[in-house]
This record gives structure tokens, C-alpha cells and sequence, in this order.
């Protein structure tokens, strides 16, 4: 599902990701869920709930689509403290591109299942993760805009 | 004898990723960030948008962290009915 390219500069929603929809109804009825198991828990554990939450909601609209996704609900599922061998990726050689190899390397921690790709595919999943992230915050100061209200 | 190239991992086309697909790819991502951090009309080195893309990714982490600790303390302060209400109105916008 590729975003149609904007027009104009003063379009906001070019910045939304197209499964916003998706996230939106996956992260409330997350939400709700919470709200209703969680009541007697501390603050901080139903807000680490609440953010694993928003995680997920990103990871499940963006489903398998996207290996940022893919590596995320990779994560998200495997809740285990013994470290577990993965199947990885196999690693592509990198073209070497001096000057920005530094802060590729920064990028590939930031942006999840970052360390196997190669450096076009790493550019084009941050932008994705980036516009899913961006709308998933957007979602949730609405939601707590609304419940301030 | 088969003169067949064996298949591998490194695609040829690894080889033939040009600058420009580079530069056009940093312009993609450039364009993702907010206009407070870069301005989409100028033209930045690569260095500086991959450096302003981890910084907006970080504090990116940091608000969903904000948020969720701000919601958190709303859903236990909120009764149930009214918070859900809410979060109907919210879907609904």
C-alpha cells in the first residue's frame, strides 16, 4: 500500500501512514482491555502494557509487509528471558558509502530488524517506521486528549 | 560444461546501487521529517538527515513513553464508562 505522493507542502496527511485506521481500532481496543484487566495495578505497569501496546498496534497494521514490522512482532512475541537463536536474515554486502556509514550504524539500532539490511533497504524502512511512529504518537495524543476532556 | 552463473546472496544489483538512488532515497526520508527540524526545500548533506532522523526517532520513542505513562495515570483516575466514551470519540474522528 504505497501513500499517493502530495501536491502541495501545506498537506499534513502526507505524513500519515495509510493504515492508520488499522492502528487506531487495534491500540483502543487494546486500550479498553487494559483499562478493564488492569485496575488494580500500579501506574507503571499498565503503562508499560500501554506502550507495548502501541508497539504492537504499529507492528500488526504494518503486518509482514515491512521488515521493520516483521522484526518488531518478532520481538513482541517472544516475551522470554532466555535469549532464543532467531532465524536472521542473511547479510547482504553493504556498498561502502563512506561518510554516511557512522550514522547508518546508529540508524540500524534505532529502527527494528535495522542490523540485516542492506543500506537502501535500511533508508527506505526508516522512512516507513518513521511515518507509522509519527501517527501512532498522533493517535495516542488524541486518545488521551479526548479522556482529559 | 554449463556456463550458468551460480545464484548468490549478493545480488548484482548490490553493484549497481548508483548515488543517485542513494541521494533520492535520503530526499524520500528527509521528507519524512518534521519542517522544524529540516527544511524539505533545502538541500542537506546525507550526513545531516540521517543525523536528524536518529534524533527524531529518539525523541519519537521518548513521547510514545510520555503518552503512555500520561495514559496510564488517566485510565486509573477516569471511570470506566466515561473513558470509554472517549476513546468511541476519538475512533470516531
Amino acid at each position: 500500500m504505497e501513500p499517493k505522493s502530495c501536491s502541495g507542502d501545506g498537506n499534513p496527511s502526507r505524513n500519515l501512514h495509510p493504515s492508520k485506521p488499522l492502528m487506531a481500532a487495534n491500540f483502543l481496543r487494546c486500550l479498553s482491555r487494559i483499562q478493564q484487566t488492569a485496575t488494580n495495578s500500579s501506574v507503571g505497569s499498565r503503562s508499560r502494557r500501554i506502550r507495548r501496546a502501541a508497539y504492537a498496534s504499529m507492528a500488526y497494521s504494518a503486518g509482514h509487509r515491512r521488515a521493520w514490522s516483521w522484526a518488531l512482532l518478532r520481538k513482541l512475541r517472544c516475551r522470554r528471558v532466555r535469549p532464543v537463536i532467531l532465524p536472521r536474515r542473511p547479510r547482504i554486502a553493504r556498498p561502502q558509502v563512506v561518510i554516511e556509514i557512522d550514522r547508518a550504524e546508529v540508524l540500524r539500532k534505532l529502527v527494528p530488524g535495522g542490523t540485516g539490511m542492506d543500506y537502501c533497504r535500511l533508508l527506505e524502512e526508516t522512512a516507513d517506521y518513521i511515518r507509522c511512529l509519527a501517527t501512532q504518537v498522533r493517535l495516542m495524543q488524541t486518545v488521551t486528549d479526548s479522556i482529559s476532556s | 560444461m554449463s556456463s550458468r552463473r551460480p545464484r548468490s546472496w549478493q545480488s548484482s544489483s548490490a553493484s549497481r546501487i548508483t548515488d543517485e538512488q542513494i541521494n533520492d532515497l535520503v530526499s524520500k526520508l528527509q521528507a519524512v521529517l518534521p519542517e522544524a527540524r529540516i527544511r524539505r526545500s533545502d538541500r542537506v548533506s546525507a550526513a545531516k538527515v540521517l543525523q536528524e532522523t536518529c534524533n527524531y526517532i529518539r525523541s519519537l520513542h521518548r513521547e510514545v513513553d510520555d503518552l503512555s505513562e500520561r495514559l496510564s495515570e488517566l485510565l486509573a483516575s477516569t471511570e470506566s464508562s466515561s473513558a470509554q466514551a472517549a476513546v468511541i470519540r476519538s475512533l470516531l474522528m
